[in-house]
């Protein structure tokens, strides 16, 4: 066993951990979060994106003990208390989901896709960054969509609070 | 996954010091090849030994003639080093060509180029530019280091520390990608530094990556995309699998060289 | 239409819980004690089990159980079923192989369940199923569909050629005389490519037993709880049917695949008895891959007679179908009943003779996948008519409308009966939409830049609303495919619809609650739609072809009708008046030509207070069920046009336009209707250019996970053009005819037309790869993709 220490979502815990255990599991099984989804073995539908230090990984690529001393912010943690963040209502209002399953790791994917680029992202920019995030169910037409509104509305909000 | 020890060492001396002591231990550096094959069962080493804490192994700094890159950089860090972008953009490209962006933040140069997976990315930038790795023990030069599919000429226990890109006067990198993997089907790296020429290509041979010499000697003529018109490396050193066919691949890897060098000159 | 009433396009109401990480899917569930099991899968494609050895396992860490099919046998449970009965031509049944949950004697594909690992942890599970050594003795296998017929390989005993079926349907003799007749025929051989469904989130199964009790729960990834529940205990027998309770919580995804009773669902139930302990099994990848069951994998030669105006005369398939290595639960039913069914499209074909081998060979099991049949028809169709049009010189639209049916109904050769449609208006609507005028300017300016452009139509038609139970009765279904409802009152006027659809994507909660809020206008919040749970909700038969929408909400239509009946006479107490003046509208229940009104909310009230009237006259209470058996399939059917450049160089094909006309009837909430036609669209193009279920000859599978099936990402797609044309369903209530699986049965062929047309000829395999393409472009001719 090996002992982790890392804040997710803001809070700090510490656990011990069969070092086997990946990131993903950690959350799901340890933390009992359990918005961020596995859907592949092979790093590649990113329904398990996470951020770590401000950055999208995919969970079930990343040991638990590799996290150690991170901040991790899960889907869980991206709203701010009842306040949806912009990009949780961008998906809502353009129906950018169906079945939900590939949407936490999107809604993640979408947001470090605007702290790196920016809010003003063209269709095929989006479309190119979403490379490692399938949706079986949306044909992504609704999610490109929902991550150019979703883009906007971060600044906005980023905007509006650095004014107030 | 197989059990493990886990190690996270603060420095290559104290990683070298437990890779001698554990005979199956393995390195992790971003650990996006080694996990998905653990996990999948088709390797289990008895301990890991990450790199990850070493900031020593990250960093991208101009030295001379060259860009050196430690090796636990990661494929976004290249990507989106301005000294990359400066010195040598086709390198900065291709490392934007990597997976995808969550992949990007933790996959390493290092990891990729001790791999040699035949259908990475790196491997024919390596070669492409002439790099030199660098190790804890030693140098090699790329056309030494890669020595066949999934291998290279490290030592067991050796550590790649550094890569070191001498700076072309031009190079890109045209990639096709496999369209499930999206992994490199054929990829050419094209560079040009004085007259050395160099075509490195990735994805299509079937004994990894590889100098496409009779290109090397048509673009030391002149190298425009013209050049290379009608060639293509011939097809029985080309993989054969469900996505492409040698005839295929051999095409491909005429079309990325030809693309490579008209990104090169500004065509 | 009232803001959140039919036709409104609200947004989703379950979307909180999914977008802020509070869906509650199998997997995310842990049951008090809860175990692991990690299934010891063959790896071998056809192999005679010699001895299995399970002490080494069994003595590893953590293990609990490790149980074979001799286990199963010991405890006199039955095996997985095929729930619908096809007769060959000759009258004979179909050949079922027995279908153990955990394999008894020998093993028959890749990824066949030997024996199932118990452990206190899932890496303990799987640890331990390493040890299980099984001694194989193997056997030749055979994967093709084409050559299984006449492969030395007996994949079962009780069909030594490999053969489940000869089928056929449609008119021999008129047919073969209208094709003497005939001016032209058009002919093509067709693969239909094998898919792999793939929903992102993986099947999983929590099998739970209570000692105190003797009753059982399973918590499973299942469209249709209440089958499986039937299929357990009727024919399984795990438990009987009152002392199983099934849920399937949040769904992430089906497309057929989670229709089907599976082997681990079966075991994982069984074995929570025998360890005392919840037993929990989630699919990996690659398990997913090779166990759930895959989708199409056709080959057929089809051939179309036409007369010299272009009118065409009659059509003929043959088709071979795999089944692959055990019949899954509707298997048999898909390339005979939901296929040949369709082979008049949309058009006017005076005779048609279709004939379907099911073959078996060691492979996953094949069923349905979104489109199921459909798709495959419609394929043989719309590329057979747009050959046909082109060998004639005519445009392939004016073509298809010329022999578009235009009246109705209009009874087909081969069993359907349409009830209602416009193709016409469709077709202009895409051709307008599409720009069609404008394709060939846009061809040059492709040509200018080196590259091939395309036009390519699709002119589908779909048998939705499944179905008439009579009618499938008829035809072999061991159920019957009506829906049942319940709607449940509470004394504050808020309303609970019990279902039995199931929701796994479609946004059933939204939709179904906006027809409650509109017909008993009871605010949409204020309505809560509950299905999936076999102790909440009374039989349903569950969600699939499309029929939550033309079958469910017809249910919950008439449940709601006697909703309203029953408030009428509570309403005539409560205002002293007689039950024939009471009118109900907009929410509130009136005196005919008196200023009196009582709101919804307070009927419902005195329903339950019942002071108004003696519970001798009226029963308190307000709660309806039905059942709803459609008395038609419904129809969707429309235009679906693709247009693509390919680069000549790469063989890339890229789609630059797609648009879709769809005629789904009544509407309910277009926002998701609209993302049905997406999603549809999304995976018929992955159909046609990327996804490709390739074994080997060896008989394993070469595209076991996302290295190698090419699944379709948000860079292989457009953004599409939809529009809607309406004439309302007549057979049911509501006017709705379906929209689940439109864009999956229509892409396939439009976009093979599109590149066919670009390219030249007709010999392009699907998927279109970049290989195929090009090697279609460069030699004339396209190997397939599998070796």
């Amino acid at each position: 066993m090996a002992s982790v220490t890392m804040t997710v979502n803001g809070k700090s815990v510490t656990a011990d951990v069969d070092p086997r255990t990946l990131l993903a599991q950690f959350v799901r099984e340890h933390l009992r979060l359990t918005g961020t989804h596995v859907g592949c073995d092979t790093s590649q539908c990113g329904a398990c994106v996470v951020h770590v230090d401000g950055k999208a990984v995919k969970a079930c690529t990343m040991l638990a003990v590799q996290a150690d001393g991170c901040e991790v912010l899960t889907i869980e943690g991206l709203a701010n208390g009842a306040e949806l963040h912009p990009m949780q209502a961008a998906f809502r209002e353009h129906h950018g989901l169906q079945c939900g399953y590939c949407t936490p790791g999107m809604i993640m994917t979408a947001v470090d896709m605007v702290n790196r680029l920016g809010s003003d992202l063209d269709e095929a920019t989006i479309r190119h960054e979403l490379e490692g995030n399938i949706c079986r169910c949306t044909g992504y037409h609704n999610i490109v969509r929902a991550v150019e509104t979703g883009a906007k509305a971060m600044t906005e909000g980023g905007a509006r609070q650095a004014a107030e | 996954m197989h059990a493990f020890e886990y190690h996270r060492p603060s420095n290559v001396r104290q990683a070298a010091a437990l890779l001698q002591k554990n005979e199956d231990a393995k390195i992790v550096a971003g650990g996006h090849t080694l996990l998905p094959t653990m996990k999948q069962r088709l390797a289990a080493p008895s301990a890991l030994v990450d790199l990850g804490a070493m900031g020593e192994l990250r960093g991208i700094e101009k030295k001379g003639r060259a860009v050196v890159i430690g090796a636990m950089s990661t494929h976004a860090d290249v990507a989106t080093s301005d000294v990359v972008a400066e010195a040598i953009p086709g390198l900065a490209k291709l490392a934007e060509l990597i997976g995808d962006p969550a992949v990007r933040h933790r996959g390493t140069i290092g990891g990729s180029i001790a791999n040699n997976d035949p259908a990475a990315d790196y491997p024919a930038a390596c070669i492409g530019l002439g790099a030199t790795i660098i190790t804890n023990k030693r140098k090699i030069v790329a056309e030494e280091f890669f020595t066949g599919m999934f291998d290279t000429a490290l030592d067991e226990g050796e550590i790649i520390t550094k890569v070191s890109f001498p700076i072309p006067a031009k190079a890109a990198y045209a990639k096709f990608r496999n369209p499930a993997s999206r992994y490199a089907l054929a990829g050419v790296f094209v560079s040009k530094r004085g007259s050395d020429i160099r075509v490195a290509v990735t994805g299509a041979g079937s004994d990894g990556v590889f100098r496409w010499s009779e290109a090397e000697e048509a673009l030391a003529k002149r190298f425009a995309p013209k050049s290379l018109d009608g060639m293509s490396p011939p097809a029985s050193g080309m993989n054969t699998d469900i996505h492409a066919d040698a005839e295929y691949r051999a095409h491909l890897v005429g079309v990325m060289a030809r693309r490579a060098v008209a990104a090169a000159t500004g065509r | 239409m009232t803001g959140t009433g039919i036709g409104a396009p609200v947004r989703r109401k379950e979307d909180q819980r999914f977008i802020t990480g509070k869906g509650r899917y199998t997997d995310d569930l842990t049951r008090p004690g809860q175990a692991h099991a990690y299934f010891v899968r063959s790896p071998h494609a056809h192999a005679e089990i010699v001895k299995i050895d399970k002490a080494a396992a069994e003595a590893m860490p953590g293990v609990l159980a490790v149980l074979t099919g001799d286990d199963l046998a010991a405890d006199n449970i039955g095996g997985l079923i095929c729930g619908w009965m096809i007769h060959s031509k000759d009258g004979s049944p179909m050949k079922a192989g027995a279908h153990p949950a955990l394999a008894q004697g020998k093993v028959r594909y890749v990824g066949d369940h030997v024996a199932v690992v118990v452990a206190e942890t899932l890496a303990q599970a799987r640890d331990a199923a390493e040890a299980v050594e099984v001694d194989y003795k193997l056997l030749p296998a055979i994967a093709d569909t084409a050559t299984a017929r006449s492969s030395k390989v007996v994949v079962h005993d009780v069909a030594p050629d490999n053969t489940v079926y000869e089928w056929h349907l449609g008119d021999k003799d008129a047919t073969e005389a209208a094709f003497k007749k005939a001016k032209h025929v058009t002919t093509l051989d067709i693969t239909n490519n094998r898919l792999i469904p793939n929903p992102i989130e993986t099947r999983a199964a929590i099998g739970e037993y209570d000692m105190g009790t003797d009753n059982y729960t399973l918590y499973t990834t299942s469209q249709n709880p209440h089958v499986a529940r039937l299929v357990l205990s009727a024919f399984i027998g795990i438990a009987p049917e009152n002392k199983l309770r099934v849920i399937a919580p949040d769904v992430g995804g089906g497309f057929g695949s989670k229709i089907f009773i599976y082997a681990e669902e079966t075991v994982c139930v069984w074995a929570s008895k025998k360890v005392g302990r919840p037993v929990k099994w989630t699919s990996d990848r690659t398990e997913a891959f090779l166990s759930d069951a895959h989708g199409r994998d056709h080959v057929t030669r089809a051939q179309l007679a036409l007369d010299d105006n272009g009118k065409i005369l009659a059509l003929r398939a043959h088709t071979i179908a795999n089944l692959g290595a055990y019949l899954s639960t509707f298997s048999s039913s898909v390339p005979t009943y939901l296929y040949a069914p369709l082979l008049s499209g949309q058009y006017d074909i005076p005779a048609i003779y279709a004939e379907v081998d099911g073959v078996y060979t060691n492979t996953a099991p094949v069923d349905a996948y979104r489109g199921a049949g459909r798709p495959e028809a419609t394929f043989v169709v719309e590329r057979l008519v747009e050959v046909a049009a082109r060998e004639l010189g005519m445009d392939p639209a004016k073509f298809r409308k010329k022999n578009y049916i235009k009246r109705f109904p209009h009874q087909t050769p081969v069993i359907m009966n349409y009830d209602v449609g416009d193709y016409g208006a469709s077709l202009e609507k895409a051709l307008e939409m599409a720009d069609y005028k404008g394709f060939n300017k846009r061809k040059r300016e492709s040509a200018k830049k080196g590259k091939l452009r395309g036009i390519g139509f699709s002119s589908y038609i779909e048998a939705c609303g499944i179905a008439p139970s009579q009618a499938v009765g008829s035809l072999g279904a061991g159920v019957g495919l009506w829906e049942s409802a319940e709607v449940r009152v509470n004394p504050t006027g808020s309303v609970e619809v019990l279902t039995g659809s199931h929701s796994h994507g479609q946004g059933h909660e939204t939709t179904f609650a906006q027809l409650v809020s509109e017909r008993l206008g009871v605010d949409i919040n204020n309505v809560n739609i509950v299905h999936g749970d076999t102790d909440k909700v009374q039989f349903g038969m569950g969600t699939y072809g499309s029929r939550s929408g033309a079958v469910g909400m017809s249910a919950i239509t008439r449940a709601i009708d006697k909703v309203i009946e029953k408030g009428k006479k509570v309403a005539a107490y409560a205002m002293e008046a007689s039950d024939k003046d009471i009118e109900f509208a907009d929410g509130k229940f009136s005196v005919a030509g008196t200023d009196k009104s009582m709101a919804f909310g307070e009927i419902a009230l005195q329903a339950y207070i019942a002071h108004k009237f003696s519970g001798q006259d009226l029963e308190p209470g307000l709660k309806e069920g039905a059942f709803y058996d459609p008395t038609n399939f419904t129809f969707p059917a429309g235009v679906h046009i693709c247009e693509v450049e390919i680069d000549p160089d790469t063989g890339v094909t890229t789609i630059e336009r797609f648009t879709a006309v769809d005629d789904f009837g009544v509407v309910i909430n277009p926002m998701i209707v609209e993302g049905q036609v997406h999603g549809g669209i999304a995976q018929g193009v992955g159909q046609a250019l990327l996804e490709n279920a390739v074994y080997d000859e060896s008989g394993q599978l070469v595209t076991a996970s996302y290295m190698d099936y090419a699944m379709p990402r948000a860079d292989d797609l457009p953004s599409f053009d939809v529009g809607m044309t309406v004439t309302p369903c007549p057979s049911n209530p509501l006017g709705i005819k379906g929209c689940g699986e439109a864009g999956a049965i229509a892409a396939p062929p439009a976009v093979i037309n599109a590149i066919t047309n670009a390219v030249g000829h007709e010999d392009v395999p699907m998927p279109a790869t970049p290989r195929a393409v090009w090697h279609a472009i460069h030699k004339g001719k396209a190997p397939m993709a599998a070796e």
